[in-house]
């Protein structure tokens, strides 16, 4: 479909998963070509951060295989995973509570650079580390509270370190669990408008409740309900799609 | 403002780890003994030892997070083989330390491969289990270890083959706050690495390390051989400047002491195990003086005092009073 030696930046095929009886994803097949901009909702419990956990490789499926850009990945670890391009952030602030938002986003980069493992030099020798590091948080703002611990940043604040943590990995897929969930409305389009200017190289597949970032924001929106994906398309075709009115929009009444 | 935005961070962290005044006083303060209270060498050479035992265990729990109740395992294993090379006619202390060492941390390697895949109540059982198996073969291995008699015919050499180890103890001090102080450089250094920064994010939040592609078992692997090593050199001190190794070294007691230390003294901090073997054994030193047998009694409530009041242990508690008066 694409070109030959690449396949889309992520690829998921037949992903099932149970607990038990409970089936949170069913047959899920997902392709996020590079650069994709979509979004990915469905009423609560609809399986959208299993989903998430099943391709970053928290969660093993029963069933399925996982592509990034063709090379099959559904052995892999978390972290080689994460090496490889694939990074996620979470919907409930996963940070370093005592670390600056400097040290946090310096420690990615040592990791992503193999420097991680080095106990014989001192951190502030590797200068590029840390300009890196600055530079990744004066992109998004954060440059002025960097050097305070995270537990003392605004709310606002550590939503955006989620996504810097992300970027310091240099991802080739990033995967954006509610990244606006808890921050007021007119911010939250702030730092969609955020997402929205990250590189073109990185392919974003974003949950959002909220109706009208996904629509501002999505190229193409997939509508999961009950473990398995309903329907996925254009914001124009999903807005109009009846089944979706049904299940999802007219229940949440937007 | 760029050149500012370039330089401040990295400032910022350079500030972090600078030598402090008080550090130097401290450090300083370590000689004291020698020249103000000669009586108290024999005690100031238990304390370093105890101190580095105390500083092996905060790589582990104070810094990454990984709690164990069984360290004198490692302390155990590094006394017992210092002894067996002196016993066995090599009586050199240097070499005799790095023999231990070695062993020391080979044990710790291995273990390290369970350890990593364990955390919390688990990991405190598994800790707690190793312990109490290390104890058990010591104690039924007669031949080799002397059992519940203790290791016998120990004899160290002179230090460099010129300093005998003399009835005041005053080369025996010497020797293990020198061994103390080499080793709290290294740890001083690899705190303020990359890996030790590795460290504290395990610490501070081990799901999210994978997610930046953190390799946190390797990690904790690697700290955990290096906390056995340490482990290794403390307790094959004190076979060297005591001659002897009795079976207590590999104790639960011991195990449990040396965490009760580091969380009195503030466990993730430099300092914290080194203040909290020298505080819990003056304590002891002035209490048993006062009463034998119920000393533990006041070790109890000290305990509980620190860990009710003060965030984070002796040290913690002083940092934040400092930080408030600043603030003021």
């Amino acid at each position: 479909m694409t070109a030959p030696a690449l396949g889309p930046a992520l690829a998921t095929r037949g992903l099932d998963k149970s607990f038990g009886s409970i089936v949170v994803a069913r047959g899920i097949e997902l392709t996020l070509p590079e650069g994709a901009r979509y979004a990915l909702i469905g009423p609560n419990g609809a399986g959208k951060t299993t989903l998430i956990n099943l391709i970053t490789g928290m969660i093993r499926p029963d069933h399925g295989q996982l592509y990034l850009r063709g090379e099959e990945i559904t052995a892999l670890r978390p972290e080689q995973r994460v090496r490889r391009g694939l990074v996620r952030t979470f919907q409930i602030n996963t940070l370093f509570p005592k670390l600056s938002a400097l040290e946090a986003v310096t420690l990615a980069i040592c990791e992503r650079r193999g420097e991680s493992g080095v106990f014989w030099r001192r951190l502030p020798a590797y200068r590029d580390t840390i300009a890196e590091a600055h530079a990744i948080l004066a992109s998004l703002r954060l440059a002025d509270s960097c050097l305070r611990p995270t537990h003392e940043l605004a709310y606002g604040q550590q939503r955006l370190l989620e996504i810097a943590l992300a970027l310091a990995t240099r991802p080739k897929v990033l995967l954006l669990d509610e990244p606006a969930a808890g921050v007021p409305k007119d911010e939250s389009a702030e730092l969609f408008a955020a997402i929205d200017g990250l590189s073109k190289d990185i392919a974003v597949l974003f949950i959002e409740h909220d109706m009208s970032l996904v629509f501002r924001f999505a190229s193409r929106i997939i509508v999961m309900v009950a473990g398995a994906i309903l329907v996925e398309g254009t914001p124009a075709e999903i807005a109009a799609d009846p089944r979706v009115r049904e299940v999802y929009l007219a229940r949440t009444a937007v | 403002m760029t050149a500012m935005a370039s330089t401040a961070p990295q400032q910022f962290l350079e500030a972090r780890i600078r030598w402090r005044a008080i550090e130097i006083v401290f450090w300083l303060a370590t000689l004291a003994p020698f020249f103000l209270a000669p009586s108290y060498l024999v005690l100031t050479s238990q304390m370093a030892i105890t101190g580095l035992f105390a500083l092996s265990l905060d790589l582990i729990l104070g810094y990454a997070g990984i709690v164990s109740l069984g360290h004198a395992a490692f302390f155990g294993l590094g006394a017992y083989s210092a002894g067996f090379v002196s016993r066995s006619g090599w009586g050199e202390p240097v070499s005799g330390l790095l023999i231990a060492s070695i062993v020391a941390g080979l044990a710790g390697y291995a273990m390290s491969f369970i350890i990593c895949r364990f955390r919390h109540l688990a990991l405190i059982m598994i800790t707690l289990g190793l312990g109490l198996l290390l104890h058990e073969v010591a104690n039924k291995a007669h031949w080799l270890t002397g059992g519940a008699d203790g290791m016998q015919g120990i004899h160290t050499w002179p230090l460099f083959g010129r300093l005998a180890f003399d009835l005041y103890g005053t080369v025996a001090c010497g020797y293990a706050l020198a061994v103390l102080f080499i080793v709290f450089l290294f740890a001083r250094r690899l705190i303020n690495s990359p890996f030790g920064l590795s460290l504290r994010g395990i610490r501070e939040n081990a799901i999210r390390m994978p997610a930046i592609g953190a390799p946190s078992r390797a990690h904790i692997r690697k700290v955990y051989t290096i906390s056995a090593v340490i482990a290794g050199i403390a307790g094959a001190l004190l076979a060297e400047t005591t001659e002897t190794v009795s079976l207590e070294v590999l104790s639960f007691q011991r195990s449990a002491d040396v965490l009760v230390m580091l969380v009195l003294g503030g466990a993730g901090r430099l300092y914290g195990g080194i203040v909290g073997a020298i505080i819990y054994m003056l304590a002891r030193d002035q209490l048993s003086g006062i009463n034998p047998q119920y000393w533990y009694f006041w070790i109890g409530a000290l305990l509980i005092v620190v860990v009710m009041f003060l965030r984070n242990g002796i040290l913690g508690g002083l940092a934040d009073l400092v930080a408030r008066r600043a603030h003021r």
